[in-house]
């Protein structure tokens, strides 16, 4: 573990990266406890630009809602549907990926065919369908996202433990007479594990992209405030104001980036040709 | 005179067959190729159209009117009163409001090819005001007698008297009119071709008429926070006429039958708590009026001298406790049009939690919302209907117990029921002379004021933009839907 630290923080991209979530978090978990004012509540007038006023730093939108308050409130949304669908769909997928990967034959066909019937629907239209039909809120939201995001995951588990199947300490278990299950879960994931933590982190920025998408057309859930349902909102009026989508932009911008970078440096970290450097 | 017009329709409407669907773009597209009998100003007096006459017996229930000879159907029959007789008939069976209007009448006569006679069970003061194109356009009898009126070819490619005929519609595209050739009017009309063109996206319907693609922005067509920019620009004229005989009224239907809302002092409480001036000023950028009730100012018999509702959060937030209500969660439905109707939501649903309420709002698209409303599945839903000038034909339908019909959207969904309601509508419909008329509504104004069986928010405005070179494109109270017949293009 320590290991793993030293060359996570060793390089450039996983500390910028990392900076960046925390900082996202940190915003996302208390920054409502600092600005308690609902975001939805109409502070002053509509249009006011950017840094004319303390009290709305970010100026106002249509409506004459503090653009600042949106952004903060956004971000708990975004990186929750961010982060849960993300778990949900490494929940569906890791264990569809292993078992087919680990039984293969018609099990693995079965399966497999499965997780293709989804891959070769485009996973935004797919998306937009499952909202539209369950009627936009943040459970659908997740739910469908989580549909569209777990075949690669299925498909990267698959590979992995197909090649560790034939390795000899598992091979040695199953002389030893261990149960699948057992092997499975001890013997198998723990060694396929480094690449889907990378995926994942890629998938939780692949996730923010979707939500943002969903709500920037409108099938965000209208209850609750988020980057892309601000971005979507103001696109209509950006010759007249061009802040309310800017700054949200800017927002899914630099945490999706952020999560990228903490992949990479993942990566990095947990590819065992790169990182054996440092030993 | 000549030249092609550039107009945008939105959305795309259902259908052309206005005897069929009432749409508001099939009435916009298909009034300048259907006819009425009369036409109405906009101060709503009748106008001769296809009838050039009429008269009313002295018990006021014999009307008579005298066609207009020489009108021939675009594809060179004559128009008769045979097909007056025909049209009625087909209505009553297609068209809901028009079933509505006719209701009061006994039976209608034809003497002749060129007179109709209307007698009716009894006096009915709105009976003049039934007969403009979209309420009861005339079709042609030899094209639709003996089909299935639903499946009848003609649909697709209408057939009528007015000044301009169906050419062509690429779905998705546009819809294409061609001038009359043998319209009775001599000379008019005096353009050459109508394009309605079909444009999505509310941005870029903006974008069009500034890139000169169109030439006629039609009330509703853009949002309104791009109104103020296109009228800036250079040779762009407005007008906010033309909606005189729709005086459409938006309100919030609040669901009277369960809940919190069953009470009377909380609907009340939620007009007081509703900041309707932020709306107008704001979401609509200062077009319309804030409502004072179920009449719109610009229709017979409107008072103002009803109890008023000011943006009072206080009162609001003290009514709300008296009636004993403790944070129940209530579903707001706001109207899937576009921008404008989802931001009012917000605001609404922002003025209502201010004052303590728990509103969680539904998503929906036009047919689920529909749906809802009709299936009465709701507590509070956004609306905005017309009112065709008379209370007896716009205003009574949303509030008297008759027209409580669950499956429709647009009765009495609120589930109001007052039997004192009911009868002064019943006798207002039939009362004569005017000024006893006008005492009848006046009262219902009040009792239902009082009441708040819905929530009155605005009176829409929906200013038309065109280039300053389209001259008298609204001479009547249905602007731009009959307009073209009178319309020219300065060169």
């Amino acid at each position: 573990m320590k290991q793993f630290w030293k060359s996570m923080l060793r390089s450039p991209s996983g500390v910028i990266g990392l900076v960046i979530l925390v900082f996202a978090i940190g915003i996302a978990v208390f920054g409502p406890m600092l600005f308690p004012n609902s975001p939805w509540r109409m502070v002053q007038r509509p249009f006011l630009p950017p840094f004319t006023l303390s009290t709305v730093p970010l100026g106002t939108d249509a409506l004459g809602r503090d653009v600042f308050a949106g952004m903060i409130f956004g971000a708990r949304v975004s990186l929750l549907v961010g982060l849960v669908s993300t778990l949900v769909a490494l929940v569906v997928g890791v264990p569809i990926g292993a078992m087919a990967g680990y039984f293969g034959g018609r099990v693995d066909d079965a399966l497999m065919r499965f997780t293709e019937f989804f891959q070769t629907i485009p996973s935004f239209a797919l998306a937009i369908v499952l909202v539209a039909i369950l009627q936009p809120s943040i459970y659908s939201i997740v739910a469908s996202i989580a549909v569209v995001s777990w075949p690669p995951v299925a498909r990267l588990v698959r590979g992995e433990v197909l090649s560790l199947r034939t390795r000899e300490y598992v091979q040695a278990a199953v002389v030893t007479g261990q149960s699948n299950t057992w092997i499975i879960l001890r013997e198998i994931l723990p060694n396929a594990l480094s690449p889907v933590i990378v995926l994942a982190s890629l998938m939780v920025a692949t996730a923010i992209l979707l939500e943002s998408s969903l709500a920037f057309l409108g099938l965000g859930d209208p209850n609750l405030i988020s980057w892309g349902y601000m971005v979507g909102a103001g696109r209509t009026v950006i010759r007249q104001a061009w802040w309310i989508t800017v700054f949200p932009g800017v927002a899914i911008l630099i945490s999706v980036l952020g999560l990228n970078l903490i992949g990479e440096g993942l990566n990095d970290a947990l590819n065992p040709r790169l990182s054996r450097e440092g030993r | 005179m000549g030249g092609v017009i550039n107009a945008v329709i939105q959305p795309e409407p259902p259908g052309l067959m206005l005897a069929q669907i009432q749409n508001g773009p099939t009435q916009m597209v298909s009034g300048n190729i259907f006819e009425g009998l009369l036409r109405y100003s906009p101060k709503l007096e009748p106008l001769p159209e296809l009838a050039e006459s009429w008269s009313v017996s002295e018990d006021a229930k014999t009307y008579t009117f005298k066609l207009r000879k020489g009108v021939t159907w675009h594809d060179g029959k004559p128009f008769t009163a045979a097909d007056v007789l025909f049209s009625i008939e087909m209505l009553k069976q297609t068209h809901a409001r028009a079933r509505n209007n006719l209701a009061q009448v006994d039976k209608v006569e034809a003497p002749d090819d060129y007179t109709v006679v209307f007698t009716l069970k009894q006096p009915f003061g709105p009976f003049l005001g039934i007969f403009e194109v979209g309420s009861m356009p005339m079709v042609p009898k030899h094209l639709y007698e003996g089909t299935d009126w639903k499946t009848n070819a003609y649909n697709n490619a209408p057939v009528g008297t007015g000044p301009f005929m169906f050419k062509e519609w690429q779905k998705g595209s546009f819809i294409r009119l061609v001038k009359n050739p043998n319209y009775y009017e001599k000379g008019k009309p005096y353009i050459d071709e109508i394009y309605w063109q079909i444009i999505p996206d509310a941005a870029a319907r903006s974008v069009a008429y500034e890139t000169g693609k169109v030439d006629v922005l039609p009330g509703g067509s853009v949002e309104n926070f791009d109104v103020p920019r296109l009228s800036k620009l250079k040779d762009t004229c407005v007008t906010g006429a033309g909606w005189e005989f729709f005086s459409p009224l938006a309100w919030l239907w609040l669901n009277n039958r369960q809940g919190p809302l069953a009470d009377k002092r909380v609907r009340q409480a939620i007009m007081f708590a509703i900041d309707r001036d932020f709306a107008k000023d704001v979401i609509w950028n200062g077009l319309g009026k804030v409502a004072t009730g179920p009449s719109a100012s610009t229709i017979k018999y409107y008072t103002a001298d009803v109890p008023k509702y000011p943006y009072d959060p206080a009162k609001a937030k003290a009514l709300l406790k008296e009636a004993g209500y403790k944070g129940e969660k209530i579903r707001l439905l706001p109207l899937a049009y576009g921008e404008t109707w989802q931001r009012w939501g917000e605001a609404v649903k922002q003025n209502l939690m201010d004052v303590g309420m728990n509103i969680e709002t539904i998503a929906t698209d036009v047919a689920g919302g529909n749906q809802k409303i009709g299936d009465w599945d709701y507590d509070i839903a956004f609306t905005y209907l017309y009112q065709y000038g008379d209370p007896a034909l716009g205003v009574g339908r949303n509030y008297v117990s008759s027209a409580i019909a669950k499956g429709q959207v647009f009765n009495n969904v609120e589930g109001y029921s007052n039997p004192e309601i009911d009868k002064l509508f019943a006798d207002g419909a039939v009362a004569t002379p005017d000024s006893k008329r006008k005492e009848i509504y006046e009262k219902a104004q009040k009792i239902l004021v009082e009441d708040v069986p819905v929530a009155w928010m605005l009176e829409l405005q929906f200013p038309t933009i065109m280039r300053c070179k389209v001259k008298n494109l609204i001479t009547t109270g249905i602007g731009v839907n009959d307009g073209f017949k009178d319309a020219w293009l300065d060169k």
